[in-house]
């Protein structure tokens, strides 16, 4: 089986653990091998999060620079950030909807143009899906459904060996009951999303 | 029922690193596990603990590295399975212990790891601990994956009784969080109660009875060296003339090297997984055949080393490399792509990287440094001292947790830290060495890991500071841990006694003690400068709960604040303590009422006082 490797980039908080749980779930119910490693530890604290996911016949945990076939990025800036993990052959997709680091309020540094972040994805990588996952979760009734929201742009963007209703059945399993009509309705509104991107 | 619990042999299930090595130990039958917490261990104590209150394993948070290896040095040699875990410089903490403990023996099964960070992801140094093993003379195991930490650390139970020694079980970041598939395996019964056999000519360590063991330990070491030599964790993987010898995670980034590079044919691995003693026939019998050999080793060149030696003996002139200028690194954990680079360098095998893009005309990115949290009171803390302290040439010795975070700017209140507890003793020297004012800071869980022993030595020998003790209730950094000073009824659990550190404090005979709650800014500057003014050692309490704690056990109600109208855009708030709920919208400063708190700290500050509560 071909090896597809997956970097999620993202700020502590916006739940790309979550995320990678519910694609390792999808992955064993799929018969997909897979391996993922994370950076903890700084998570909730502001800082950047990143979870790397190897699916396939590949048995290192990581993925080194220029070499991930799909980036996620829960946040425009920290997916240009993660620009040096991409090659040209690389899908890119990311969240448009800001979350400026503290270090823009002090005056140390100038968030970038979100356009401009877009044109530069565009222009460097294979393709690219933008979508305003914020705008999405809120639409799904809560904010809270971002990571959600991207999975399904995941999905839509066919990078994955695996089936929409297998990712479905995983965010069944993995996420909590009370959240999970609104998770289903985030996941279908980030797949048509990411479609019309 | 916790789920590394479950009597399931044959359930696949996906875990952390971490959690593969607690299903490992449980699967062994552990009855006793000690630590002190530091990522990248910490999910390994934090799922025996749980563990520990739903079943008859003992498990206990203990003061330090060093006494938990010795309450779980009792425990082995009462005869129990013991499992005494810590990261990589906890190992320092612990490193007297453990070298006469080696001497010492067990009688149970008993294995200590060390989490080792290479690349330093959440730690002071990235030293490589095998060395450790080789230094104290303990056997060695250190698994390539996850699902293999999880057999290795079953087996590392046998091994330990069959020698009768501890065994230095060794992990990477790298595998403590990543995340793979594991099958559960058969659990042992766990015997918790042991019986202690005096027998003071092995367990008292005057000189007369060290002689004796150290000799003892050289032939237990000899037997061990025959274990490894037919271990099937010591494996070879190929045949042909390239001869690869690599431990860790990095033999995963062979196998798939070998692979992408077509060179499996020709290509012969040596995986080493019982990495002390080394098994000295296996290795010279690997190199026999060999045209040339590249070890592939994250950290010092410790195998490398050993084996430039074996072959030296056997008269073999090969090449083998591994650390050099144009190959391998010391610095830094390795990649796939890296290793792949190396070994196609090496063997002379054609290669053609992926082109990476060109990050030509990105533009600057701002940087995402962790920062403490809203509402966060030693953001508080830090900045009262600032203000108390505004015409005095300070310096500020800080220690280890989030408050290390507080040397960023704009708060800029850390100047010097080396290891945990370095920030009291430190005082003493620059209180002494210079004639500037030391305001030094230390956490309550650090100030009870090694705090104390610097303070005394400093109403001793009379030095001159201010310290701060950052007393919010709990171990934060590592993800809320208790501590001896923690209310443990928060956490639900009865029977545990509570060190009230200001009565310590004044036992340990500091005269000058004050507390402040660091939410009353005004209050607490003036509480503050009267310190820092006194000739000798005083200790300012900073009391107040852990706001992620607090909120995660809803013993915080958030009441969110908002910038009015009466701003004048002075930006005091944001200038001098850069809360993270703070955000800049059309050139105003606003409040994020998803994550502020109501420390009210910011609103304290306004000049103006425009920052106002929201009413509900």
């Amino acid at each position: 089986m071909e090896t597809t490797r997956l970097i999620m980039v993202a700020v502590g908080g916006q739940g790309n653990l979550l995320a990678s749980k519910v694609l390792g779930e999808a992955a064993l119910i799929s018969g997909v091998q897979v391996r993922m490693s994370e950076i903890h530890g700084m998570a909730q604290r502001g800082g950047v999060v990143e979870s790397a996911i190897v699916f396939g016949e590949a048995t290192s945990s990581i993925i080194s620079d220029g070499e991930a076939d799909i980036l996620l990025g829960f946040e425009p800036a920290e997916t240009l950030r993660a620009l040096n993990r991409c090659s040209r052959e690389t899908k890119v997709i990311t969240n448009t909807a800001t979350l400026p680091p503290f270090t823009v309020s002090i005056g140390k540094g100038v968030y970038p143009d979100v356009e401009n972040i877009k044109e530069l994805l565009k222009e460097k990588c294979a393709s690219l899906i933008a979508i305003d996952a914020m705008k999405l979760a809120r639409e799904a009734g809560t904010p809270m459904s971002v990571n959600i929201v991207l999975l399904g742009a995941l999905v839509q963007s066919g990078g994955l060996s695996f089936t929409k209703e297998n990712v479905i059945e995983a965010i069944k399993r993995r996420t909590k009951k009370a959240f999970l009509d609104m998770n289903l309705n985030a996941f279908e509104l980030g797949f048509k999303a990411a479609a019309q991107s | 029922m916790h789920k590394l619990l479950n009597d399931s042999p044959g359930e696949n299930i996906m875990l952390l690193g971490n959690e593969a090595i607690v299903r490992g130990a449980i699967e062994a039958g552990v009855a006793f596990a000690t630590t002190y917490p530091g990522t990248p261990s910490s999910e390994i104590s934090l799922n025996l603990f749980q563990i520990s209150h739903e079943s008859d394993l003992y498990f206990e948070y203990s003061t330090n590295e060093k006494v938990a290896l010795e309450v779980a040095a009792a425990a082995a040699n009462s005869g129990l399975r013991t499992f005494c875990m810590m990261k990589h410089v906890g190992l320092n903490v612990a490193a007297d212990p453990f070298m006469t403990l080696a001497y010492v023996g067990v009688t149970g099964g008993m294995v200590i790891l060390s989490a080792d960070d290479p690349s330093m992801f959440s730690s002071q140094n990235e030293q490589d601990n095998r060395y450790y093993a080789k230094f104290g003379n303990l056997p060695m195991l250190e698994p390539s994956s996850v699902s293999e930490a999880r057999d290795m650390m079953k087996y590392a139970f046998d091994l330990s009784e069959e020698l009768k020694q501890p065994v230095l079980f060794r992990t990477t970041t790298r595998i403590n969080h990543s995340n793979a598939f594991v099958t559960f395996g058969d659990m042992k019964s766990r015997q918790i109660k042991g019986k202690f056999i005096r027998e003071p000519l092995r367990y008292v360590t005057v000189p007369a009875v060290s002689r004796q063991l150290h000799k003892k330990l050289l032939e237990k070491m000899n037997t061990a060296k025959g274990l490894s030599e037919t271990s099937d964790f010591n494996l070879i993987k190929g045949s042909g003339k390239f001869g690869i010898i690599t431990n860790g995670v990095s033999f995963h980034y062979v196998l798939d090297a070998a692979k992408d590079l077509d060179i499996e044919e020709n290509t012969k691995i040596l995986r080493l997984g019982f990495s002390n003693p080394l098994p000295e026939k296996l290795i010279k019998n690997f190199l026999k055949d060999c045209e040339k050999v590249l070890v592939i080793e994250e950290g010092e060149a410790f195998m490398e080393e050993a084996v430039k030696a074996f072959a030296q003996e056997e008269g073999f002139v090969l090449p083998i490399n591994g650390k050099s200028e144009t190959l391998f690194s010391r610095l830094y954990e390795y990649d796939p792509a890296m290793v792949r680079q190396k070994i196609a360098t090496y063997f002379e095998v054609e290669y053609t990287p992926k082109e990476k893009v060109s990050l030509e005309n990105i533009p600057e990115i701002p940087m995402r440094p962790p920062n403490l949290c809203s509402g966060c009171s030693h953001r508080a803390t830090f900045y009262e001292v600032k203000q108390a302290a505004r015409d005095m040439d300070i310096i500020c010795p800080t220690d280890i947790g989030c408050y290390t975070l507080g040397f960023l700017p704009p708060l800029n209140m850390g100047d010097f830290v080396i290891c945990m507890g370095s920030s009291v003793s430190s005082s003493c020297g620059f209180g002494q060495a210079t004639d500037q004012k030391v305001v030094s800071f230390i956490g309550d869980s650090t100030f009870f890991h090694s705090g104390i022993t610097g303070l005394v030595n400093a109403v001793h020998n009379n030095h001159n500071f201010t310290l701060v003790i950052l007393e919010n209730g709990i171990t934060a950094m590592t993800g809320h841990q208790p501590h001896p000073g923690a209310d443990m009824e928060r956490f639900g659990l009865e029977g545990y006694g509570q060190v009230n550190i200001e009565k310590l404090v004044r036992a340990i005979g500091v005269e000058h003690v004050s507390v402040i709650k660091p939410f009353k800014v005004k209050k607490s500057i003036e509480t503050i400068r009267e310190a820092l003014e006194y000739k000798g050692v005083s200790v300012i309490l900073s009391q107040e709960p852990c706001a992620l704690y607090a909120k995660s056990i809803k013993m915080l109600t958030s009441r969110v604040f908002k910038v009015s109208d009466k701003c004048v855009d002075h930006r005091d708030c944001v200038n001098s303590i850069a809360c993270p709920s703070f955000y800049i919208e059309d050139g105003r400063v606003k409040i994020d009422a998803d994550t502020c708190v109501g420390c009210a700290v910011c609103a304290q500050i306004c000049p103006e006082n425009a920052i106002t509560p929201i009413k509900k």
